[in-house]
């Protein structure tokens, strides 16, 4: 772990904040999302903000896969799961999520569903060759950097000849969601945030690159810097955020040049592309449906493809009442703001995904920077 | 004393042999076990009278008791084994009193079709690490279940101790401006169990730190004897066990992150996993809150023990209502230290 030391070393975290301090105009607001939820993580779990000047104002983006899954997708995955003959292997992190009617998925496996949690999509692919007599559904989520592996095991399932093996897809795209993002103040909503700067994604671009960030940042006139997960990454973006503010720059920025190109991981690019292809529409939380936003399996693999084996309907449900999950993921609200915060919504109990997910502001909110707060 | 009338029996089959159902049945084949697994294997005087409890004077003082199951999967890890843990992890939460640890029970659950030669060896940990602590295992239990009711072996181990006069130690007695201190490295034995978890598997050369504290915390009681609380860090890692101390003493707690060891391997691992090494587990450590002015004499007592060379200063008790356990980052920023929320891994202990 020497290679993360120096991304974590106080002494440079305090001169980059120096820096920051210096060169940010006190005649300024600088509003900067960074639209990962692995980016809120650090900011609290390092607590960046205790470092950064009173002007510069983080917010938090729907860069949270299990944040942004709409209920009525995980209504869809606790129907299959009940279905008789299927194991649904799922990311641990879905398990506890609350979808309509007080359902989750944790609560279907404790009624008998057989419900099996994977670290990779892998897993659920062995699972499928040591269960010959069950259907095992792949319950997969996630941005573009989940999305090359579900491909793989999808291929690997095909050469293995399974035939008891599918996925329930629910990959998603980062581009169209920064896209709806700041299309939102234009449409004249209130509700909405006027974002300065974006701190781009660090796993997402490793597989994307750089380049896809670049006409948003020209159509929209707002900077970009890509940036790693370290502490030092995020204070070193948010200067360069700064300074093309300043400069009245509007540009794609790689702070994270360890890891990002500008085309990309070519090999994972072309995974994604044999196996998916672009939905027209599809709903995420918080951000309503967004054209292009998200992948499908190819015909070619229809076979794999657990909506069309099963044909279970998609039904739009509603979350809890006054869960501003929908608002805190567009940005527009603070989890704080919201009045089931810390009471009625926690950790342990939670009403909506932010508070699920350790990628969602609101767990990172209450986890690691809740004393910020006065007490209740 | 008649010599008891010798009756010919065939011995267990150690190397091969396994547990059938006769083994806790109450039977001479239950006996033979108890025979020629356990009694050699736990040897002392008070179990050696072959009651179905173990007898004993008390001395003066107050006595501390308490009681842990073992569920611990795999049952063989680097460092340890399930039957040396629940000596250890009993001995542990009663020293935690300040007690001088002398008695334990040990019950078992066995799993008909259980290896012979795996149990003579966890039973001969057992004994190993309880005679190291100087504790003696003075009555236990045997059960078998039918295949597939339990996952090999399950382990209940009780323990009592005395506690020394003067010595009043709980987890209500922090104060504002008491030191905390930590004895070594945080979630050495939580990653070296994850290590080796089926389908978790990576390359780590880490051990469990598995280990009796008793003679530490006798000789840090003897040098301090105004230590206030002392808690072993087991499940749910450093962040549990400080959290239940605020609550306890209506305290909050200002911690630094660059004090707390925590080992290269072990981080790296937390890397992979997604998981914060203080909510890890620890087997082998505890934390000490002491008044301030006894800090510096109590964190020498500890690193002059072979258990305690790690020992830090890792922070202070503060005064606050919300009883938070806040930390500096290591890039200087400040972050609440909390509960775990959910499991991380099932079966650690």
């Amino acid at each position: 772990m020497k290679h993360l030391d120096e991304y974590r070393d106080g002494n440079t975290a305090r001169r980059i904040a120096a820096a920051i301090h210096r060169e940010a105009d006190p005649g300024r607001h600088y509003r900067l999302m960074e639209f990962c939820g692995g980016h809120t993580h650090t900011i609290f779990r390092y607590g960046i903000e205790d470092l950064l000047p009173a002007n510069i104002e983080m917010v938090h983006g729907p860069g949270c896969p299990v944040c942004v899954l709409p209920i009525g997708r995980l209504d869809m995955a606790i129907r299959l799961a009940r279905r008789d003959g299927v194991i649904l292997a799922t990311y641990g992190d879905m398990l506890r999520v609350p979808g309509s009617k007080g359902q989750s998925l944790m609560k279907a496996k404790a009624e008998g569903a057989d419900i099996r949690m994977v670290y990779s999509s892998m897993d659920a692919v062995r699972l499928a060759e040591t269960n010959p007599d069950r259907q095992v559904i792949f319950f997969a989520i996630g941005f573009e950097t989940t999305t090359p592996p579900t491909a793989l095991a999808i291929e690997a399932a095909v050469s293995k000849g399974l035939a008891n093996f599918s996925v329930f897809c629910n990959h998603v795209l980062t581009p169209p969601a920064i896209g709806a993002i700041l299309d939102a103040p234009a449409s004249g909503d209130a509700d909405t945030v006027a974002i300065d700067g974006f701190v781009g994604p660090a796993h997402v671009s490793v597989v994307i690159g750089s380049r896809p960030y670049e006409s948003c940042a020209a159509q929209y006139r707002k900077p970009v810097a890509i940036s790693g997960f370290e502490p030092v990454d995020v204070l070193q973006s948010i200067l360069m955020l700064v300074r093309q503010i300043n400069e009245g720059r509007a540009e794609v920025e790689n702070q994270y040049i360890r890891a990002v190109t500008r085309a990309g991981n070519a090999r994972a690019q072309q995974a994604m592309a044999r196996v998916f292809e672009l939905r027209p529409e599809f709903e995420w939380r918080g951000l309503g449906s967004i054209p292009h936003s998200a992948l499908r399996i190819r015909d070619a693999f229809a076979a794999f493809d657990a909506e069309q084996r099963f044909d279970e309907p998609y039904v739009t449900a509603e979350g809890t009442k006054s869960c501003e999950c929908p608002a805190i993921l567009r940005g527009a609200k603070k989890p704080t703001d919201c009045k089931l915060f810390g009471r009625a919504c926690t950790p342990e109990t939670p009403l909506g995904s932010c508070m699920v997910s350790s990628e969602g502001a609101c767990a990172a909110y209450y986890t690691y920077g809740r004393m910020r707060e006065p007490a209740a | 004393m008649n010599a008891p009338p010798r009756v010919a029996v065939r011995r267990l089959d150690l190397t091969a042999g396994r547990i059938d159902l006769t083994h806790g049945a109450g039977g001479r084949a239950m006996q033979q076990l108890i025979d020629e697994v356990f009694r050699p294997a736990f040897d002392n005087p008070i179990l050696a009278r072959g009651d179905d409890h173990g007898m004993f004077d008390i001395p003066a003082g107050r006595m501390a008791m308490s009681t842990d199951s073992f569920v611990v999967s795999p049952l063989f890890f680097p460092g340890g084994n399930i039957g040396s843990l629940s000596v250890h992890g009993t001995i542990n939460d009663v020293a935690m009193s300040g007690a001088r640890v002398l008695y334990l029970s040990a019950g078992f659950v066995i799993e008909e079709g259980f290896s012979l030669s795996d149990l003579q060896r966890i039973a001969r940990a057992m004994g190993d690490a309880a005679r190291a602590a100087g504790v003696a295992i003075v009555t236990g239990d045997t059960k078998v279940v039918e295949r597939g009711k339990a996952d090999g072996l399950f382990i209940n181990t009780a323990g009592i101790g005395i506690v020394p006069l003067g010595v009043e130690i709980s987890g209500d007695r922090a104060r504002p401006g008491d030191a905390v201190l930590i004895s070594g490295s945080m979630g050495d034995h939580g990653v070296a169990i994850m290590a080796h978890r089926a389908g978790l598997e990576f390359e780590t050369t880490l051990i469990s730190d598995s280990a009796a504290l008793n003679s530490m915390v006798a000789e840090m009681v003897e040098a301090v004897p105004g230590t206030r609380v002392l808690r072993d860090p087991t499940r749910g890692g450093l962040a549990a066990a400080l959290n239940e101390i605020c609550h306890q003493s209506g305290v909050g707690m200002m911690l630094d992150e660059a004090a707390v060891p925590v080992k290269p391997d072990v981080l790296g691992a937390c890397e992979l996993l997604g998981l914060d090494p203080l909510n890890v587990a620890n087997e082998g450590k505890l934390i000490a809150i002491a008044p301030a002015a006894d800090a510096a004499q109590l964190l020498g007592v500890m690193r002059r023990h072979p258990l305690g060379r790690d020992a830090m200063t890792i922070g202070e008790v503060t005064a606050d209502p919300s009883r938070f356990v806040r930390m500096t980052t290591r890039i200087g920023g400040e972050r609440i230290v909390d509960w775990l929320a959910g499991e991380q891994l099932p079966r650690i202990c």
